[in-house]
């Protein structure tokens, strides 16, 4: 019993601590006190007000949101057609295409962002948006792959030969046998994909636009540059609205997950 | 028309032909910066960073080394991954054990929530942590730069700590446990004997993940560190965006990238956790 009480206790002690900060803004985001730590007397949604009604944070979180959809919409096509192509090609290409595809994974952000900076800039467009989303998709591509992989190999081989002698051209069986066999991996590669790139920073400043900004470079310029504290209160209502969404998020996935456990008993 | 024929293969071919592109090439372009310095055409000597216009040097090398500042931030770095790496663990390897030896129902639920804050924007939550830091008063003193980069890392990179031990925990297999409670080791003797070897690939992946972040990901030391902490990520940063000095920034890099490739052929050995589930890709 006691030991029961002290692993409950450990756990829930490492939880407090991991939502501690966040918990905190979430409750300031309802203060209109400039510094936290200091209970100011009016309290409201004024701050929700004003980060919906500046047109500069409602650009940053629109750009974030389009360049995270777009940059893993195209590295999951990507990391799937590579997947598929590594997967089914000589083992001496295999290991090849296989081997350069760690590369981005085990490298540092920091290189790769600029090294992506560097090649942009030689083949002479610079810092546009096409180097920031080859950046993300670069960021991205090798966790599609990765994912997508493992699913290949459950396959069963017989079943596109089948496809193929059923009188399939190459292209249908591929949509219509391989395709949808390996779609949990290209969702979850897709996920991944949107999680990484929403959360980068380093390989977004170094390929972005000058006058371009993500949630990210935004928040980091409000903070790291901005002296102690925050410049920008209104920040504290939009993590408090991506917590709750994380929240809803986790909420429905235990439902559904639920769901899933009782239609297989 | 053999060769003109559709086969699965020739995906691999788009694949290839973009990873040489923003993979290979982006790499060897940094190699190249490295080991050369730039040769100014005019008096006017205007930095161009132009790739037409070099001369091949060992100078950037040189001159990094020579320089005590950079020198303090190798040690720096180092230093902060390994406290953080070592703090990660400690406070990590319970969390996993717990949950996944627990026969509780939530069991799920309750790994969800420790994984959940790796998807909520990192930076967002470095900012949120300096805030709570600046509340409860740790920005007094100067001197407290280091611990309060500390406990940020510690605290964004510990989801990441969690996943990759849970993993391996709960693939181990029970009978084993069993036989050496059989076999007459106590718990004490079972937990150091048989989990804690079995469950090294796990932490090994833990390590790998933090260590690297920590020594170059600048995001959390700039924002807590209130300017006085310097690690290597932020040496390159330095060289591009503010000396923009192309060829001592690629050189830096450089050295940065053989020290990974060096690390990775170690630890590569001793983890067989692809990179995927560490990243919670798992769980979608």
């Amino acid at each position: 019993m006691v030991k029961k009480f002290i692993k409950r206790g450990y756990l829930f002690l490492i939880l407090a601590i991991m939502y501690a900060p966040i918990i905190l803004l979430t409750v300031y985001s309802f203060n209109l006190s400039p510094d936290i730590g200091v209970w100011a007397k009016e309290w409201g949604f004024d701050l929700y007000v004003q980060l919906f009604t500046s047109e500069d944070v409602m650009q940053t979180v629109l750009n974030t949101l389009v360049l995270a959809f777009v940059a893993s919409f195209l590295a999951t096509i990507l990391g799937t057609i590579g997947a598929i192509g590594t997967f089914y090609s000589k083992k001496r290409v295999k290991n090849a295409l296989n081997g350069v595809t760690q590369i981005p994974v085990i490298n540092a952000e920091i290189v790769t962002a600029v090294s992506i900076a560097l090649v942009c800039t030689m083949l002479a467009f610079g810092r546009t948006y096409a180097s920031l989303l080859i950046g993300h998709i670069v960021l991205c591509f090798p966790f599609v792959y990765l994912s997508v992989l493992p699913k290949l190999k459950q396959l069963d081989g017989n079943l596109y030969e089948a496809a193929l002698d059923l009188g399939a051209s190459p292209t249908k069986a591929l949509f219509t046998v391989i395709l949808p066999e390996i779609m949990p991996g290209i969702f979850s590669g897709f996920m991944l994909s949107v999680t990484l790139s929403l959360d980068d920073y380093i390989v977004t400043t170094f390929t972005k636009p000058p006058t371009f900004e993500t949630i990210s470079t935004y928040v980091f310029d409000a903070y790291a540059k901005g002296g102690k504290g925050s410049s920008v209160p209104a920040l504290r209502a939009l993590s408090a609205i991506i917590f709750l969404v994380m929240i809803i998020f986790l909420v429905v996935r235990n439902f559904v997950g639920r769901k899933k456990d009782e239609k297989k008993n | 028309m053999k060769a003109l024929k559709f086969s699965r293969k020739h995906l691999g071919i788009p694949y290839a032909l973009f990873m040489a592109m923003f993979v290979v090439l982006p790499l060897l372009l940094i190699i190249l910066y490295a080991f050369t310095v730039e040769v100014p055409t005019s008096e006017a000597e205007i930095i161009t960073n132009d790739i037409t216009k070099f001369s091949f040097s060992f100078e950037n090398f040189v001159k990094f080394f020579s320089n005590s500042a950079n020198i303090r931030a190798i040690y720096i770095s180092f230093g902060l991954a390994i406290i953080t790496t070592a703090i990660c663990l400690i406070l990590a390897y319970p969390v996993a054990y717990i949950l996944a030896r627990s026969k509780m129902k939530s069991k799920s639920v309750l790994l969800l929530l420790f994984i959940m804050p790796m998807w909520i924007n990192f930076v967002l939550r470095t900012a949120a942590m300096k805030e709570l830091l600046f509340a409860i008063g740790m920005y007094r003193s100067n001197k407290l730069s280091m611990v309060n980069t500390v406990i940020g890392m510690v605290y964004d990179y510990l989801p990441f700590t969690i996943l990759p031990i849970y993993t391996v925990l709960i693939k181990l297999d029970k009978n084993v446990l069993e036989a050496s409670t059989d076999l007459g080791a106590n718990n004490v003797q079972t937990f150091t004997k048989v989990v804690i070897p079995l469950s090294m690939p796990g932490v090994i992946s833990a390590i790998t993940m933090v260590l690297l972040p920590t020594t170059t990901s600048y995001v959390i030391s700039d924002t807590l560190g209130n300017g006085n902490v310097t690690i290597i990520g932020k040496l390159i940063e330095d060289q591009f965006s503010t000396m923009f000095d192309w060829h001592a920034g690629s050189a830096i890099a450089m050295i940065l990238l053989v020290l990974i490739f060096i690390t990775m052929f170690v630890t590569r050995k001793f983890s067989d956790d692809d990179e995927v589930n560490v990243r919670g890709g798992g769980l979608w």
